[in-house]
């Protein structure tokens, strides 16, 4: 009966807590989707800057890859020591900013060198510049490849944005530490429960999004 | 003359489209010119062939052209504009270009693959429209069917007609084409060639050709390049002089066996005499068809439709066999072997040893009836180019030496 026991409990908190997780998820969303929209302009941008020299290509590579193995904690961390960072939303933003890099980046240099070059031979060959080649050619046939890399980078900004909670940060990551905090107490389960929830929720919301932006962005021509 | 390329390359009068002049590329960390000190002409409205074993040189010299590839060295005039300097971009615009890969935008339709270059030279959209739709018809695809398709949803030899159509929408001068029939199916490239002649008869584009294949060169070509190692011109002429009297043995060999047989592709039915045959009415009695054989010294007659369009061969043997009754056009045998007065003699040949049969049907554009072709016409046709280009050369080599006498 222990069972029921939590389930009950749990279903109770939700019913009178609501609000609060709503809230607390549409801050998580909105913080995922302003270091998503940053990473994906750097990243984009990187990787256009580099995909066709090797030398910049690896160590932009490189460096993104590193990031992405750093403990989200200690990053956070060493961020609240700087000047100009400290505690709160900016910290985690700039954070979830570097991990979103890696997939986005990697994704996009990939997507450039999977162009058929024969497709861009041709568009150089009928005169198109550089820059027509690229966005009109180049960038929308590598769109899918980069399209994945953010959807990769979403999932993981989904999860590392409740470690920066930890700093003070916005989001569901609030209500799991503090039920993390009080463990053992009656309501702690519901709280870890009710932000990992809320943390699957968004994600499966967010992914569901991706379909719909895949379906609308991507030419029939390639589909 | 110290270059053997200059010698060569000077074209028999008409004027030169594009020039090269000393045109020289090396790349980086290679020993040797790709390209080197290469002197052409390329006279208008000429399909001008670049044939050479692989590694030659032939599709960097025509990169050159368009400077997709910048050359190292040397001058190319277009029109005697000095282009070597120009904005590449806006050259290009100027120049047709289609590569075996097709290369074809993915993502975009038939039409706005087709409409790129229109575009980019700022064309209205009207006009845009208008353009698209002609040039779908003139390569034989119906433009309300295939206008809004995509590149995945062709054929082939579809890709190939739209990659060309593609190269030719803003009406260049000039054209580039990198075997663009490379990869097809032989029967497709056969009909893709034919159908381009076609085509070009009517709009004499100016047309640099690359193509490893002999064969397709003497087809397609006003006249042949042949290159050897580093874009050297080892021989530049017509492709009945380059047959008959190759300049060395690199192009004997390059031609290889089978110069006689060959020569066959440069003539076609429509420049040969047509030999008249027997006819009969398919409603005709077996009398008059009787009749009709024993006044000819053929052995058969050739029963015709109501459009005159070939049906049977009747020899007396089959008359005698159906009876008075029986239908002139379920007996005898079926009219294999028939040709078009485009195909060439190399394809009659063909299509008689393929039916076992001496003479081919010639027929025209709606199938009807024109004459007969046989094998002794094509043993003669041979002979007689063979006769005529040795004379003409002999003239040639004779008035040289009074020169330079």
């Amino acid at each position: 009966m222990e069972d029921e026991g939590w389930l009950s409990s749990f279903l109770t908190y939700l019913e009178f807590a609501w609000e609060d997780l709503l809230e607390l998820s549409i801050e998580h969303a909105l913080v995922v989707l302003v270091s998503l929209a940053i990473a994906t302009v750097i990243g984009i941008g990187l990787g256009v800057a580099t995909y066709r020299t090797d030398r910049p290509r690896d160590l932009v590579l490189a460096v993104t890859g590193t990031l992405l193995t750093i403990p989200s904690l200690a990053l956070f961390g060493l961020f609240i020591t700087l000047p100009g960072l400290g505690l709160g939303a900016r910290s985690v933003v700039l954070g979830l900013v570097l991990y979103a890099l890696l997939p986005i980046v990697r994704n996009t240099i990939v997507g450039l060198r999977e162009v058929d070059p024969a497709v861009v031979e041709s568009a150089q060959g009928m005169g198109m510049g550089r820059w027509q080649r690229l966005l009109r050619i180049e960038l929308p046939l590598a769109w899918p490849v980069v399209l994945t890399g953010m959807r990769v980078s979403t999932l993981i900004l989904i999860g590392i944005a409740a470690i920066g909670a930890y700093i003070n940060g916005p989001g569901l990551g609030d209500i799991i530490f503090s039920g993390l905090a009080q463990i053992g107490s009656a309501s702690a389960l519901n709280l870890v429960l009710g932000g990992t929830l809320g943390i699957i929720v968004l994600a499966v919301l967010f992914d569901l999004v991706y379909v719909l932006i895949f379906r609308l962005t991507i030419a029939k021509g390639i589909r | 003359m110290t270059d053997g390329n200059d010698a060569t390359a000077t074209p028999d009068g008409g004027s030169a489209k594009i020039r090269l002049e000393n045109l020289s590329k090396r790349f980086p960390g290679q020993p040797e010119a790709a390209v080197d000190d290469l002197t052409l002409e390329i006279p208008e409205g000429e399909i001008v062939i670049f044939v050479g074993p692989s590694g030659c040189g032939k599709t960097t010299t025509m990169k050159l052209i368009n400077r997709i590839i910048e050359p190292s060295s040397g001058r190319i005039f277009l029109d005697g504009e000095d282009v070597t300097k120009v904005n590449p971009d806006q050259l290009r615009r100027r120049i047709g270009y289609v590569i075996q890969q097709i290369g074809l935008f993915p993502h975009m339709t038939i039409a706005e693959n087709i409409a790129t270059v229109p575009k980019l030279l700022g064309w209205k959209r009207e006009r845009i429209a208008e353009r698209v739709d002609e040039l779908l018809e003139t390569v034989g695809m119906d433009a309300d069917e295939y206008r809004g398709r995509y590149p995945k949803e062709l054929s082939g030899g579809q890709l190939q007609r739209v990659g060309v159509t593609r190269a030719m929408s803003a009406d260049p001068d000039v054209m580039l084409m990198d075997e663009p029939f490379g990869a097809i199916d032989p029967i497709t490239r056969d009909r893709l060639q034919n159908e381009f002649l076609r085509v070009q008869e009517r709009i004499h584009k100016t047309i640099v050709f690359v193509t490893h294949d002999i064969d397709e060169a003497i087809k397609m070509g006003d006249r042949i390049a042949i290159l050897s190692d580093q874009s050297h011109i080892a021989q530049f002429d017509t492709p009945e002089r380059i047959l008959v009297n190759p300049a060395n043995d690199y192009v004997a060999d390059f031609i290889g066996r089978g110069a006689s047989l060959k020569r066959l592709s440069l003539s076609r039915v429509r420049d040969v005499e047509l030999h008249d045959w027997p006819t009969a009415d398919e409603g005709a009695s077996h009398d008059e068809v009787s009749r009709l054989l024993q006044s000819s010294d053929k052995s058969a007659v050739l029963i015709l439709d109501s459009q005159r369009r070939p049906l049977r061969w009747v020899n007396a043997e089959h008359l005698q066999r159906t009876g008075d009754g029986g239908s002139l056009a379920e007996t005898g045998l079926p009219p294999e072997a028939v040709v078009q007065p485009n195909a060439t003699l190399s394809d009659t040949l063909n299509e008689m040893l393929t039916a076992r049969y001496s003479t081919a049907i010639v027929v025209d554009q709606s199938h009807a009836y024109q004459g007969i072709v046989d094998i002794d016409t094509i043993n003669e046709t041979v002979r007689s180019m063979r006769t005529a280009e040795r004379g003409r050369l002999r003239a040639e080599s004779s008035e040289a030496e009074e020169v330079s006498s």
